[in-house]
């Protein structure tokens, strides 16, 4: 069923950019409902940061049109209630991060005595505190970034709009905004995050684009990629567990595990529950979902679509410091 | 004037000052006046001349210094703006600004105001303090010695102005070699129509009006000149001996008429209109 418009904090349809003879987007329709975590994935060259600058209107689309918090996009004030990190972050070297943030906080238009404590949660919130008065200038390129994810946050707007916001960050700082992402979810804050790391995509989504020379090729929500996957099971005794199986989904060896293919999650018990009744000996059941390094690489049909890994191994939780990223 | 534009104009004067822009162009004044009050000093002790003649020759002196105080300053203005837009834009300091409420004419507007008034008043302060050293050091002072520095910070704006639209969508070095060509053109477009009047050549002036039309700098460096030369009965008592600096490049007899300020003012807003459109219509 189609969303109502107002539960939509974004809607494209038919997006189209094109410079001169070069199309960056052929055709952009997504939806992002309100206080979702969405994920927009691609290939480079795919037209993601063309997107975003569209909806952020930084740029016009050639044709095609779109709203965003219900206001059709390029909207002045509609830019009130959006908080942005590009992924070409800069920020005025020669003032200090509380200068800077305060100049956000007067460029959002956000009332004077509010800034005080605007800027000293957004310091807090990206561990800048310690560093208020020191100038830009001086800082790393994390701690740039981790300025302008506090930029964005400022005045708690209704939507974020992440440009590979950990691209200069290290493992304790991609964890940190996953927390921060975590956090904006928990407050019902929209969040659109465009990123090449799968597997950050993965721990802190709700839904996904994918995005393949200028139009989604895909958008899925991150419970199917697990009701995908099926199950893996370890079967011993005298009885035929592939036949068993076989009826309540594809299946296939895989040395000593049988993989089931499609299976609902609410069919798991009745299956281990005739295996059992047929004689056999049910060792373990592991939920199988596909990665969405998976999905990525077979819709993009750089890898075939029936590779899978058990899940425990292809996505690890926690603070991974090797995450997978786009070819 | 919106809010925004404001904003960015206030922050263009932090910068400067933070940069020590201001304090450099300071530092740089003072060692200019110190130096040119030395030479005027020398000038009127070593001057033959008395009375007419001696005002005169004072006045020339003053409008070759003024000349050369006009150029770095409309330098100082079209190297200052020409790095304004495009760069900014290019390595993304612009992109967080203009994710907020801001329109691009907002950004265009308020750097023009922020560098505008860096110059102005660095025009006006340099300006007035030579005048006053020169009457100082040799008792020389223009009819109205109120009128020159104002032209100069005019005629700066201009470039400035210039410099700004083009930024939005050309290179700093190419947006600020625009403007010193087109100073020089300018320049050279007066004294042809000058020339054209003396001579009571059409050809010559049409070239002085189509060079001020295009790029008015020149208007304003007249009035500039004007300013700093002496009352009308000094020039009508040194008679025909006076007649030499009509012919001068550096001389103006009369003021810019009021239709051409006019137009001065015109020309600036319309080359920001067009810089808003530049700016407007570039990819982000």
């Amino acid at each position: 069923m189609e969303p109502d418009l107002g539960e939509l904090a974004i809607e494209t349809r038919e997006l189209r950019k094109q410079y001169g003879r070069i199309v960056a987007l052929t055709g952009l329709t997504m939806t992002v409902r309100r206080g979702e975590v969405f994920g927009f994935l691609g290939p480079n060259g795919a037209g993601k940061t063309t997107a975003v600058k569209l909806l952020l209107g930084l740029s016009r689309p050639t044709s095609g049109r779109g709203q965003v918090l219900g206001a059709p996009l390029g909207g002045v004030a509609t830019r009130q209630r959006i908080g942005y990190l590009p992924e070409l972050f800069r920020y005025q070297g020669w003032m200090t991060a509380r200068e800077v943030l305060a100049l956000h906080c007067e460029l959002a238009r956000l009332p004077r005595p509010s800034w005080p404590a605007e800027v000293a949660e957004a310091l807090e919130l990206v561990g800048l505190a310690d560093r208020s008065n020191d100038r830009v200038e001086t800082f790393s390129k994390g701690m740039q970034q981790r300025l302008g994810l506090g930029v964005a946050l400022l005045g708690k707007p209704e939507l974020v709009v992440l440009d590979e916001p950990t691209s200069a960050l290290d493992p304790v700082g991609r964890q940190d905004v996953r927390g921060i992402i975590g956090e904006l979810r928990s407050r019902g804050v929209t969040v659109f995050l465009n990123s090449h790391l799968l597997t950050e995509v993965e721990r802190v989504c709700d839904r996904v684009a994918i995005v393949d020379r200028g139009g989604v090729v895909a958008e899925l929500a991150m419970t199917d990629l697990v009701a995908e996957g099926g199950i893996r099971i370890r079967v011993t005794g005298p009885v035929d567990a592939k036949v068993i199986a076989g009826r309540f989904g594809p299946t296939r060896q895989d040395g000593e595990w049988l993989v089931v293919a499609s299976i609902a999650d609410a069919q798991v018990p009745a299956l281990v529950a005739e295996l059992v009744a047929a004689g056999g000996a049910v060792h373990a059941v592991v939920p199988e979902h596909r990665t969405l390094e998976d999905r990525f690489l077979a819709l993009l049909g750089a890898a075939p679509a029936q590779v899978a890994a058990p899940a425990q191994v292809a996505a690890p939780v926690g603070g991974s410091a090797d995450p997978g990223t786009l070819p | 004037m919106s809010r925004a534009a404001l904003v960015i104009a206030r922050l263009t004067l932090r910068e400067a000052l933070r940069r020590r822009l201001l304090w450099a162009l300071l530092g740089l004044t003072v060692l200019l006046v110190v130096a040119t009050g030395w030479l005027f000093g020398r000038a009127a002790e070593l001057t033959p001349f008395e009375g007419g003649e001696r005002q005169l020759i004072l006045s020339q002196l003053l409008v070759m210094i003024a000349f050369m105080f006009s150029f770095v300053l409309t330098m100082t203005g079209a190297f200052a703006a020409a790095p304004a837009i495009g760069p900014e834009i290019e390595n993304g300091l612009l992109l967080a600004v203009l994710a907020r409420p801001v329109r691009r004419s907002d950004v265009l507007l308020g750097r023009w105001i922020g560098l505008a008034l860096v110059l102005v008043g660095y025009a006006l302060a340099a300006g007035y303090l030579e005048v006053a050293v020169v009457a100082l050091t040799t008792g020389y002072a223009p009819a109205d010695p109120l009128v020159a520095p104002p032209y100069l910070a005019a005629e700066a704006l201009v470039l400035l102005t210039l410099s700004l639209a083009f930024s939005t969508r050309i290179a700093p070095v190419a947006s600020g070699s625009i403007a010193v060509v087109g100073f020089g053109l300018a320049w050279m477009g007066g004294i042809a129509g000058g020339v054209g009047d003396y001579l009571h050549n059409d050809s010559l002036r049409t070239a002085g009006t189509v060079a001020h039309l295009i790029l008015p700098s020149d208007t304003l460096w007249r009035g500039a000149m004007f300013g700093l030369e002496p009352p009308p009965d000094v020039l009508a008592a040194a008679g025909s001996q006076a007649r030499i600096f009509t012919v001068s490049p550096f001389f103006a007899g009369t003021p810019p008429p009021p239709l051409w300020l006019a137009w001065c003012l015109a020309w600036v807003v319309a080359t920001l209109a067009i810089g808003a459109f530049l700016f407007r219509r570039r990819e982000l």
